[in-house]
């Protein structure tokens, strides 16, 4: 009954919203709306935690073998809980960007949400790929219509990288579906299959590559910073927040129980490409100067840390990408939110054209060292928890021979991540004032409200991992089970 | 048989009407009445309603697939009939001549997807032929018209010629037309059935535009009326692939591991001629044009894998396809101006209209949620089930993610760009944009439920 909310909501208002006349109608709608999905998602995690009530299955394609089935378990709670606090915190602290014919822009990002919802609540392979597309196309229509200069190429660039990628992995899914033994798209069913492990090791790459361009992995990230740079910065938030969370995801669910020979014949490939990634990532990171781009490549190494530690084979490192997935989108959104601050104020995203907020923006400036200090996981903040775990997961590895190696790599991408974060905090925040920078006002009520509330979930998250360690401990399990089962 | 008699006589009656009116509105309404009637009889045959009774001795057999085919041909027809009638109009005088025409190519269409010998199928695919080569010339004073016309007919009869050259062969072998009969006993196959089975492969080929055999489609489809090459692409390319995919499914699948490597090949040069020449077109109807044939190669996995669900995809993807491309050029035909850029900001303009076209357009390009992709789905499933050809099955996904480039131009040039000196339209009229909602919520609703349709081919 809830997952079946959870995709229901959004749809129905997302299409309603469509037919609003009024643009702060429409902004007021898709925020109640975005809210009413939020308490769906706690009450989900919360109150009904009874098996009944998160699943949901009814026919739908019988002779494809394919049901309309939604199950929640810990890992699908934990992420459609992002979901529903990400795009409320979007709202609020977008409030007051402008956007012509609003109630569009509205109404697809609901759409969108109802899409990621059903990517993380499929448990059919037919659905997944279903969700998985559609989760894509509010966001081509979004980028295209409200980006930036150069929008329409380099979001068409975005949607034929990531449909390519999903093509092969719905070649991969149909391949395992006709060898399930009772003919059927049902994720128990996947689970089930027994395939020869070279069969599974060319498997792997369909399904993987699909999953690597959405994280995205070097070589296959080339979409990402101009993507990230031309949409508006909610879509944005939307796309490095949580729909790159579908790719790890997707790695975790649909991946390595299925094929689970492809992750140790491939695990070194891919750790390398993840290492390479975050190091050259955090390379360019160093040296950018517009704050989308800077936020977009420390993105990717954050994420070429999550999918090294996935590709680990620890309990540790495990339920540290569990709970970094949640960790990552809140900490990023929060970087988000304050460079759409910096824009809407400014309307200059260039770091060498500001400096010294902190004097006249005090209160945004705190807001935003803690959420800076938390992408760089500081003790006390929750990606803390969460890169700890991971590091000492990559370090304990017995999967690879170089653990020590790539754990000495990854922590120096962690030391870049330091270095450049307090780059962009000294040359925007402190230093002098110049003329641009002089009347900074501070930051308005929505963002402030936004950012208070990331920066509690940091901190709390930070000092009280357990609930949410909790929450997914079953899941990662599970999945830990599923790597060594040959 | 209904569906053959029906379309006959209504095709006479159409150029009757002709004489005893001279009124537009009225010869489209009978035509219109006509096709509804003639859509009627075919389903009235599905339930098992036969008006007519011939001794055809076997020549013709009527099966739940080829009579399924009819009906969505003939729907097809008919709401091609509603969208498009009064653009036939305007290309030239006789105008009860072309429906006539039309109807002619119908008889062609069902007795093509109910032969049982190989004289029937000839006769189904010259009914269709012959027709659409007047039909390709219709507009007399223009010169890529006249041009296309010859062409079509000149190469049309030289495919033709090696089809009965084909058939000869295969006579000779084997001593009977019949195509259950043709290819008889496995001890020794004759080097002249196998010249016969690839003199049809490639005549076939021909008629449904598949490489290297399709350089007449792009001339022939654009010096058409664009009203002309919407029928043309869409019902007339999908009888002829029910056609191939009938012959090669109960005659000459005892042969199946010779001409199967051929097969994969023209289908892979299909995919890619098709897609990557489609993306280099400026001009709309050139890019559907090279699109159609890449639609053809995807319908050609259907014959490759000949098993339960490559039936079940081909009808679906003859629907899918079919509808999807009278939806797109219906809404060309109405543009002054054919270029991409003739597109520019027609959302802003139509966004009735664009909404539509973005719909079909997202379903021949096989994005979920549209009939397109379900149709796409069971060729590349069907492929896969034969275990072989999975470079195939990679290689068709690659040129499906290479055709949303030139199918999202439009979509891009409509919604992102801002309106140019182009972009004007012919009056449209209340009842198209109604027609082109229906056709769109059907082009959707058969992607959420593929399985309404493909349940007809089983029970009724």
């Amino acid at each position: 009954m809830i997952p079946l909310l959870l995709i229901l909501i959004p749809v129905v208002c997302g299409l309603a919203g469509f037919f609003i006349k009024d643009a702060r109608a429409a902004r007021t709608w898709s925020l109640i709306v975005s809210l009413v999905i939020l308490a769906t998602s706690i009450i989900g995690l919360v109150a009904l935690n009874k098996p009944a009530n998160l699943h949901f299955t009814v026919d739908w394609l019988p002779t494809l073998g394919s049901k309309f089935a939604l199950m929640m378990d810990g890992m699908s709670q934990v992420l459609c809980l992002l979901t529903a606090i990400a795009f409320p915190i979007i709202f609020i602290a977008t409030y007051n960007n402008q956007y012509r014919d609003a109630r569009n822009f509205y109404a697809l990002m609901l759409l969108s949400q109802a899409g990621l919802l059903g990517v993380f609540l499929a448990a059919d392979g037919l659905l997944f790929y279903f969700f998985w597309e559609l989760a894509l196309i509010p966001a081509y229509f979004l980028c295209s219509i409200w980006g930036g200069e150069r929008r329409i190429a380099v979001t068409f660039k975005f949607f034929i990288y990531t449909f390519v990628g999903s093509l092969l992995m719905l070649i991969a899914l149909v391949y395992v579906y006709l060898h399930t033994a009772d003919h059927s798209f049902a994720l128990d069913s996947f689970y089930k299959v027994k395939l020869d492990y070279s069969t599974q090791n060319w498997l792997f790459w369909l399904f993987f590559i699909a999953f690597a361009v959405k994280m995205p992995i070097f070589p296959f990230h080339t979409w990402q910073p101009d993507t990230y740079e031309q949409s508006p910065t909610a879509v944005t938030m939307v796309l490095s927040g949580v729909m790159v969370k579908m790719g790890v995801y997707g790695i975790l669910r649909w991946v390595i129980p299925v094929v689970p020979s492809g992750l140790w014949a491939w695990g070194d490939t891919v750790s390398s490409l993840a290492v390479i990634g975050m190091i050259y990532a955090s390379l360019i990171a160093l040296m950018q100067d517009d704050l989308k781009r800077f936020v977009a490549y420390s993105s990717i190494a954050h994420m070429g840390l999550m999918c090294l530690a996935i590709f680990a084979t620890t309990a540790s490192g495990m339920q540290g990408v569990m709970i970094q997935m949640f960790n990552h989108g809140i900490n990023i959104i929060g970087l988000w939110i304050v460079v759409n601050q910096i824009e809407q104020q400014f309307g200059t995203r260039k770091m060498s054209e500001l400096g010294g907020l902190a004097q006249k923006a005090p209160v945004l400036s705190i807001l935003l060292v803690v959420i800076a200090l938390a992408n760089v996981a500081l003790p006390l903040t929750n990606a803390f928890v969460g890169e700890f775990m991971m590091f000492n997961g990559i370090f304990t590895s017995t999967a690879t021979k170089y653990s020590v190696l790539l754990t000495v790599a990854a922590g120096v991408s962690i030391i870049l991540s330091a270095w450049y974060t307090l780059n962009m905090i000294q040359k925007v925040f402190f230093g002098k004032t110049n003329n641009l920078t002089a009347s900074a006002a501070d930051v308005g009520p929505g963002a402030r409200f936004a950012l208070v509330v990331l920066v509690i979930l940091i901190v709390v998250i930070g000092i009280y991992p357990t609930g949410m360690l909790n929450v997914t401990k079953s899941a990662s399990e599970f999945i830990l089970s599923k790597m060594f089962l040959q | 048989m209904n569906a053959i008699v029906l379309s006959a006589v209504f095709g006479v009656v159409m150029m009757f009407s002709g004489i005893f009116t001279a009124q537009r509105q009225a010869i489209r309404t009978i035509a219109i009445i006509c096709l509804a009637l003639l859509l009627v009889g075919n389903i009235a045959e599905q339930l098992g309603y036969n008006f007519f009774r011939f001794n055809t001795r076997n020549m013709l057999v009527f099966d739940n697939f080829g009579l399924l085919f009819n009906s969505i041909a003939f729907g097809s027809t008919l709401l091609y009939f509603f969208l498009s009638g009064r653009d036939m109009e305007k290309v030239g005088v006789n105008l009860a001549e072309y429906f006539a025409l039309i109807f002619f190519v119908l008889c062609g269409v069902a007795i093509s997807s109910s032969f049982n010998t190989l004289l029937m199928l000839f006769l189904g695919i010259e009914i269709i032929s012959i027709p659409l080569y007047i039909l390709t010339g219709t507009d007399k004073r223009n010169l890529k018209g006249n041009e296309a016309s010859l062409k079509y007919f000149l190469m049309g009869s030289f495919s033709t010629g090696l089809m009965l050259m084909g058939i000869a062969l295969l006579y000779g072998v084997s001593g009977t037309f019949y195509i259950d009969q043709v290819i008889a006993g496995t001890e020794t196959v004759s080097p002249l059935t196998i010249g016969g089975i690839l003199l049809l492969i490639i005549s076939i080929s021909f008629k449904a535009s598949a490489a290297p055999f399709h350089f007449w489609t792009p001339d022939v489809y654009d010096g058409a009326p664009t009203v002309f090459t919407s029928f043309m692409a869409t019902i007339v390319k999908a009888a002829v692939f029910i056609a191939f995919i009938h012959l090669f499914g109960s005659s000459f699948i005892r042969l199946q591991s010779e001409w199967q490597f051929i097969i994969a090949i023209i289908t892979a040069v299909t995919l890619f001629i098709g897609n990557v020449t489609a993306v280099f077109q400026q001009s709309v109807k050139r890019m559907l044009a090279y699109s159609s044939i890449a639609q053809a190669g995807f319908m050609l996995l259907a014959l490759l894998a000949m098993n339960d669900m490559a039936k079940e995809g081909l009808i679906l993807y003859a629907a899918a396809y079919s509808l999807a491309t009278i939806g797109t050029f219906a809404i060309l035909a109405k543009m002054k101006d054919y270029t991409f850029e003739g597109f520019n900001g027609f959302a802003k303009s139509e966004p009735l209209l664009a909404a539509a076209n973005t719909i079909f357009l997202l379903s021949l390009a096989g994005i979920p949620l549209t009939a397109g992709f379900f149709a796409k789905y069971w060729m590349l499933a069907a492929a896969l089930k034969t275990g072989k050809f999975l470079w195939l099955v990679i290689f068709a996904v690659i040129c499906a993610a290479i055709s949303v480039y030139y199918y999202f131009r439009v979509i891009q040039a409509m919604y992102f760009r801002e309106r140019g000196v182009h972009g004007e339209t012919i009056a449209i009229n209340k009842s198209f944009r109604g027609w082109l909602v229906v056709l769109a919520a059907i082009v959707i609703l058969l992607g959420i439920f593929p399985q309404w349709l493909l349940d007809k081919l089983y029970f009724l």
